[in-house]
């Protein structure tokens, strides 16, 4: 077992783990955020996408060990008192079926916007490449991220 | 699925970082940004008894503008290459190119070592140090070599860096007045690999080619030149009829395989026509 220092979603956690453990399972089993979810095993969907150290990244494919030291931000971290405005813009825009993609769209959509708070549809699509959605066809996603760019500019 | 079991070390510097790929023995690996790595472990493809995390050694991170040529670290991510103001004025290719890997969670943490370490013949950044003649630095028990791009790649998966050796950076030469390049890259999905990719640098004088570098991804076991092109566009005008002539030679030399993604003769068709596109677009016709 190895000894990590991992702050989540604003807290600290001193945990032990095997160095084989994916940082999607600690964050899941160890720490209780079921919000980060598992769609594959080929790295491929982005639905387990979390922020690590502000950036996107699938913690299906980040040991905990490499991410001793670091902060993550997972989809249970985002909502304060209110939803947060990406949140927001998904439920305002029904942008999602099933819902299995959406913790890590959103969580790429913040991503996006963080860098880019003022993207074209295409930029968008772009930007959520590393996520797949087997029910949406995206439009909806799209129109999600769109109105979050907007509402975001208004300070809401 | 969850990979077996490994012992896992974070070494500081290359030194440390040899001397434990050396105690670990010939199970022994080294990770950095995992993209590559944690899809192999979790599908048990890979099976190491010990990882050597060289992600956080300082030696193996940043770029650097020599003047003439650009230095990156190893362990420096695809996000911090394509971003870099150095990378992006002085090897646009390589800025070019990075920028069409994977998809952005893979490009925060996956590293341009690791990328040509990996070996991937769908790798797009092989064929750009091959095509901008890019030198790597290598250390091991026995010291440090540097090794020319022509001679890294030697198989499927397979790169000089031994078992015991770690690609500590890549040095760029710059390509200077005139040099124009451009990456074409064929996928049919997002984030998808490049069925076929070109990675082409010309340069331009008096309307003319006077030299032209092309790298081929995915067209054999390892990045290829196209050289018979480089020599046909040697002294053409800067026309598109004239390129795309020079480069009915592009499959020449090279390897392709069958595969899902598309057969033996689509990819030499794709390598004909992609090939003109990169060095129309590189030369500005
Ligand atoms: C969904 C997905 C899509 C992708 N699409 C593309 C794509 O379109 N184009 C593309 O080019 N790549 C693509 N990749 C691969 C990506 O570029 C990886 O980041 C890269 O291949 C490996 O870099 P890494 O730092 O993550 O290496 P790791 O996964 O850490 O290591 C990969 C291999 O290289 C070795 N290694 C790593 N660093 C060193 C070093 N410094 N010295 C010696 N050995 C080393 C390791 O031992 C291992 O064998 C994709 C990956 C994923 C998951
Ligand atoms: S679970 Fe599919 S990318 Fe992480
Ligand atoms: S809403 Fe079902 S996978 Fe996206």
């Amino acid at each position: 077992m190895t000894k990590v220092s991992i702050t989540v979603d604003g807290v600290l956690h001193e945990s032990e783990v095997e160095p084989r453990t994916l940082l999607v399972h600690y964050l899941r089993e160890q720490i209780g955020k079921v919000g980060t979810v598992v769609g594959c095993d080929t790295s491929s969907c982005g639905a387990c996408t979390i922020l690590l150290d502000g950036r996107s990244a699938k913690s299906c494919s980040v040991l905990a060990v490499q991410a001793d030291g670091s902060s993550v931000t997972t989809i249970e971290g985002l909502a304060g008192e209110e939803w947060h405005p990406v949140q927001a813009a998904f439920k305002e825009c029904h942008g999602l079926q099933c819902g299995y993609c959406t913790p890590g769209m959103v969580m790429s959509a913040v991503d996006l916007l963080g860098e880019n708070p003022n993207p074209t549809e295409a930029e968008i699509r772009e930007g959520l490449e590393g996520n797949l959605c087997r029910c949406t066809g995206y439009h909806n996603i799209v129109k999600s991220v769109a109105l979050a760019a907007q509402n975001m500019k208004g300070g809401k | 699925m969850i990979p077996s079991t490994f012992d896992y070390v974070r070494p500081k510097s290359v030194d440390e970082a040899i001397a434990a790929l050396t105690a670990g023995g010939e199970d022994s690996k080294v990770i950095t940004g995992g993209q590559s790595m944690l899809p192999l472990l979790r599908l048990r493809m890979a099976a190491p008894s010990v990882l050597v995390d060289c992600a956080r050694i300082d030696e193996m991170k940043g770029i650097k503008d020599n003047g003439d040529s650009v230095t990156i670290g190893a362990a420096t991510t695809h996000l911090d290459v394509m971003s870099s103001d150095i990378v992006k004025s002085h090897v646009k290719l390589l800025a070019d190119a990075t920028a069409t890997v994977a998809d952005p969670q893979v490009r925060h943490r996956g590293t341009f070592g690791g990328a040509l370490a990996h070996g991937d013949p769908a790798g797009d950044l092989p064929a750009v140090a091959l095509a901008l003649d890019a030198t790597m630095e290598i250390a091991g028990p026995k010291g440090r070599r540097q090794v020319a791009a022509k001679d890294f790649f030697v198989d499927y998966f397979t790169t000089a860096v031994g078992p015991d050796e770690i690609l500590v950076s890549i040095t760029i030469p710059k390509l200077g007045k005139g040099w124009g390049t451009c990456y074409e890259k064929f996928n049919r999905t997002a984030n998808g690999w490049a069925i076929v990719g070109v990675a082409a640098a010309v340069k331009v004088e008096g309307g003319k080619i006077a030299e032209a570098r092309i790298g081929l991804t995915n067209c054999a076991a390892v990045p290829v030149r196209a050289s018979s092109v480089e020599s046909a566009l040697t002294g053409v005008a800067v026309s598109a009829t004239e390129i795309e002539a020079a480069s009915q030679s592009a499959a020449d030399g090279t390897r392709a395989t069958t595969d899902l993604g598309a057969d033996k003769e689509y990819r030499e068709h794709l390598m004909r026509v992609l090939t003109a596109r990169a060095v129309s677009c590189a030369a500005g016709a």
